[in-house]
């Protein structure tokens, strides 16, 4: 059975003038113990549909179901049994981060105690600080505070809503060591998130643009689908090298990409052409070399075809 | 005359209490530079940038912004600089063109400045349908580049952006540094702060601070080779997880 | 039941730690008490007159004296021509101007008939009523004192008496006002305000993905203000005995019975305001404007009911306000048991069951 089953889920906005549809005829399974990211950028769909998977919203068509509950009908049922983490930072900031925990473990009629073997590698490192206001921790630290809440209650499902945006590479590193922590202990992680470079991270993302799926794949699947030659180049004045490039007709895309520009070849033997012609045209510190597209490659790609 | 650096500091510090948020920091900016001002959250950027854009007083050290001083200047400094923070950039209730006008009337741009530069702005942006659209139906990648086009209106010589790209899809992404590197082609500096790693390589310099000191200062390459490190993010991860303290 | 009590704890703890909103409300209603009481008083107290005595003898004199001993007036200055009357009016201390006219107390002991002028600034025409009414009183007083002195025959007496509230003291008027306003206040905009702050901070989001039972949420919510409230009433009833000596003249048993009734009523409306709305500053707004205002200028504690124009007067029966303010004067003021207040008790009891049912079926168990 997949513990989260997605079936031709629209949802729409606003009246008929201006109607906005956030997702648009999205299906998709999540295994059990899986750690499923939805990638996209603001304003994809991915809130929706947390919100609607979480029974706090209602889909215009389609269904779905968690944990083998109907979103719609069976809301009691789920709301017992998922954990939520939504996009802001949602604890009670005037209250101490013990105060907060204990409260969330009451309303789930549960006690820190009775999970505590759950939440304590996360709990622990911000134990020390048990006594301190939530609103004054610093960014990682309520993050962490929030996840403790969200898993007080042993949730078979784990909802995480944009859990690292806005928080920096090391908290983001550190999050991520901690969902796979949860993971092997069972827990199913639906996890957004518009850092394309946490894709890697899941067992299976699902490409989200404008509320439509580009691909639902493995990391390493959506990246074998990525069938054109790519190269990055750099040399001394990137901007015009940039111009350069895109101007010829073998060149299908480029971009900058970190400290180089990625080249996307139309076909194999552009590969050639490519090194002769900017080998030819005398660049300073001029380097050139084939490489393995990226998630965001991918992205960027599957968004210009669309 | 001298060439004036668009932004020193010398011993910079901002103390609250007896918590020292930016401790003594000394660097330059030069003209028409992009500067990337890095660090984990609450090691003290915010508070560096506020004290530049002439929002706090320093509790010691000196700084100049424009060749104005941060002490007695700060009027002066709003003036000649621009500011785009992720959260806070346009009235989503007003529409892209009242957007403009406000800005360019509340630093008293002439109505024929304004005019043209709306104009030109419009143009460029491929915005001219959307002109009397309000800026909440703008999809989120137009209202950052919107934004950007704003914060440099009333062509200011230093522009402050505090993490400008976040949660903006990978393309527009690109649309917008893209605008960035225009910028500073014609002259203009750019500070900018940010969580993506690859968007560091993107500046001519990058500052990384820690603990409210700047452990590293130097271009991507200087700092990929000091730290013996192949990407931006690995010298950031080296630096950042030295930091004992856990503030915000 | 574990789960309600930590809630309510939680709900303790926000209202404890936001002291300088716990410090408004639990102030507001002694701030208000002690305003109403002393500073807005429509009571004259020393108001300072002017005479101008074109008789200047024996009846002149004594008359004179009876006004200056009264608690009422002080007399700034003495005037010796008409001309003086508009400048002294025009330096704007004197309100009042008292014109004797000459042969006063010959024409009084000669033909029992005399006449005085009063002369008021009219600026402000409440004031001036009310000091012309004042200064007459007093002159009526002294005519009947010296009248009675002659045991003259034909005499006739008329005789005012001032019900309930002999000295005419606004404070029992306004103390049953301010009760209906503070618990309005604390009532219906606190609880209407927190629930839609977790709204706002994103809070409501996780409580209605839990277990927890929407109305055990609102109900909790309720409590702490309940609490305050009762506190509240206490405080006023406090200052209203021993500060502006208003008596309770009912049962006090009965008067903190209806008290909370009313709170409910209050509580109801401001979950049925929190449930409509979705930021802090609407609700806020819609509590003022919506809720606070009627119930000042229409429940009657402002201006009499009676006054008002018939769609008006209709209007005010849907406050509840209204009902509340009649039933504390009844019950304190005039000293009456149930029976005389049932009618009010059935319709804030009907308000109440309305609001609550109301508020129940809009409180949302998603977000849109």
């Amino acid at each position: 059975m997949s513990a989260i089953s997605v079936k031709n889920i629209i949802k729409t906005y606003g009246k008929k003038k201006q109607k906005v549809t956030a997702l648009n005829d999205i299906s998709f399974d999540v295994n059990e113990g899986e750690i499923f990211g939805i990638i996209g950028p603001d304003g994809a769909g991915k809130t929706s549909l947390f919100r609607i998977l979480t029974t706090l919203l209602l889909a215009d068509s389609g269904s779905a179901t968690v944990d083998g509950l109907d979103v719609i009908k069976d809301l009691k049922e789920i709301r017992k049994k998922v954990g939520y983490m939504p996009g802001r930072f949602s604890l009670y900031q005037d209250l101490t981060v013990e105060e907060n925990l204990q409260f969330f473990a009451t309303i789930f009629n549960t006690s820190i105690n009775e999970n505590y073997e759950l939440i304590k590698d996360i709990y622990v490192q911000i134990e020390p600080f048990k006594n301190r206001r939530a609103g004054k921790l610093s960014g990682g630290m309520k993050q962490k505070l929030a996840l403790s809440c969200a898993l007080i209650h042993r949730p078979s499902v784990l909802f995480l809503d944009e859990p690292t945006t806005g928080v920096d590479a090391v908290s983001r590193k550190e999050f991520w060591e901690m969902l796979k922590g949860l993971k092997a202990q069972g827990i199913t992680i639906l996890v957004s998130t518009p850092y394309m470079d946490e894709a890697r991270l899941c067992d299976k993302v699902l490409l989200l643009q404008k509320g439509k799926v580009l691909s639902i794949n493995t990391p390493d699947g959506v990246i074998k689908d990525f069938e054109n030659p790519l190269m990055a180049v750099k040399a001394k004045g990137m901007l015009p090298l940039l111009e350069k490039i895109k101007a010829m007709d073998i060149v299908k895309d480029a971009y900058p990409f970190g400290e180089y520009h990625h080249v996307v070849m139309k076909k194999e033997e552009n590969v050639e052409q490519l090194k002769s012609n900017l080998t030819k045209a005398d660049l300073k510190e001029f380097e050139i070399k084939r490489v393995e597209a990226d998630i965001e490659d991918c992205f960027i790609q599957l968004m210009k075809e669309e | 005359m001298r060439e004036v650096k668009a932004i020193t500091t010398n011993k910079l510090t901002k103390q609250f209490g007896d918590f020292t948020a930016v401790d003594a920091i000394s660097f330059e900016v030069n003209k028409g530079e992009i500067f990337g001002f890095l660090g984990a959250n609450g090691a003290g950027k915010t508070t560096a940038m506020r004290m530049l854009c002439g929002l706090s007083l320093p509790t010691s050290g000196e700084a100049t912004v424009a060749g104005l001083d941060v002490y007695k200047e700060n009027e002066k400094i709003k003036r000649s600089i621009g500011y785009m923070s992720q959260k806070f950039s346009l009235y989503d209730d007003l529409t892209v063109k009242e957007n403009m006008q406000f800005y360019g009337g509340i630093y008293g741009k002439s109505n024929a400045f304004i005019k043209e530069k709306t104009a030109f702005i419009l143009d460029h942006l491929h915005l001219q349908k959307e002109a009397n659209a309000l800026v909440k139906s703008l999809p989120l990648g137009w209202k950052q580049k919107l934004a950007f086009s704003v914060a440099v209106f009333h062509e200011p010589e230093i522009v402050f952006l505090d993490e400008p790209t976040g949660g903006v899809d990978p393309v527009t992404r690109r649309e917008f540094w893209n605008m960035i590197y225009t910028a500073a082609a014609n002259g203009t500096t750019v500070f900018v702060t940010t969580h993506y790693m690859d968007e560091a390589e993107y500046c001519d310099r990058v500052s990384i601070m820690v603990d409210g000191r700047i452990d590293a200062l130097d271009t991507p390459k200087g700092l990929k080779e000091k730290y013996n490190a192949s990407s931006m993010d690995e010298v950031f991860l080296q630096l950042a997880r030295k930091a004992t303290r856990a503030a915000d | 039941m574990k789960q309600f009590l930590s809630f309510v704890k939680k709900e303790f703890y926000h209202i404890f730690r936001d002291k300088r909103t716990m410090f408004i409300l639990l102030g507001m209603p002694i701030a208000q008490i002690i305003i109403f009481g002393f500073a807005l008083t429509n009571e004259v107290k020393n108001a300072k007159i002017a005479i101008l005595d074109h008789s200047k003898d024996a009846v002149t004199a004594s008359l004179i004296t009876e006004i200056e001993s009264s608690r009422y007036f002080e007399i700034e200055e003495s005037l010796s021509s008409d001309k003086e009357i508009e400048a002294v009016f025009h330096k704007g201390i004197v309100k009042l101007v008292m014109v004797i006219p000459a042969h006063f107390g010959e024409d009084l002991q000669h033909f029992n008939k005399a006449q005085i002028q009063l002369i008021a600034d009219a600026t402000d025409p409440n004031v001036a009523n009310q000091l012309t009414n004042y200064a007459s009183a007093i002159v009526m007083d002294y005519q009947k004192r010296i009248t009675y002195e002659r045991k003259l025959p034909y005499t006739i007496n008329t005789e005012m008496r001032m019900l309930y509230n002999p000295q005419m003291k606004g404070a029992y008027n306004f103390v049953p006002g301010v009760m209906a306003m503070v618990l309005l206040l604390v009532c219906t905009m606190m609880t209407a305000i927190t629930i839609v702050r977790e709204k706002e901070t994103g809070t409501m989001e996780i409580l209605l993905v839990s277990p927890v039972k929407p109305i055990m949420v609102v109900i909790a919510k309720a409590i702490p203000y309940l609490l305050l409230s009762t506190i509240n009433i206490f405080s006023i009833l406090i200052l209203s005995v021993f500060v502006l000596e208003v008596p309770i003249n009912g049962s006090i048993t009965l008067l903190l019975g209806v008290s909370i009734l009313f709170i409910l009523v209050s509580l109801a409306l401001g979950l049925l305001i929190s449930a409509a709305t979705e930021t802090q500053q609407t609700a806020m707004f819609i509590s003022l404007i919506a809720l606070f205002l009627p119930t000042v200028m229409l429940s009657g504690f402002m201006f009499p009911v009676e006054n008002m124009p018939t769609p008006l007067r209709v209007v005010s029966n849907i406050i509840p306000a209204k009902w509340y303010y009649n039933i504390v004067k009844s019950v304190m003021i005039k000293g009456l048991g149930v029976s005389a207040i049932w009618k009010e008790l059935l319709v804030l009891t009907g308000m109440l069951l309305f609001f609550l049912i109301l508020a129940i079926k809009k409180f949302k168990i998603r977000l849109a």
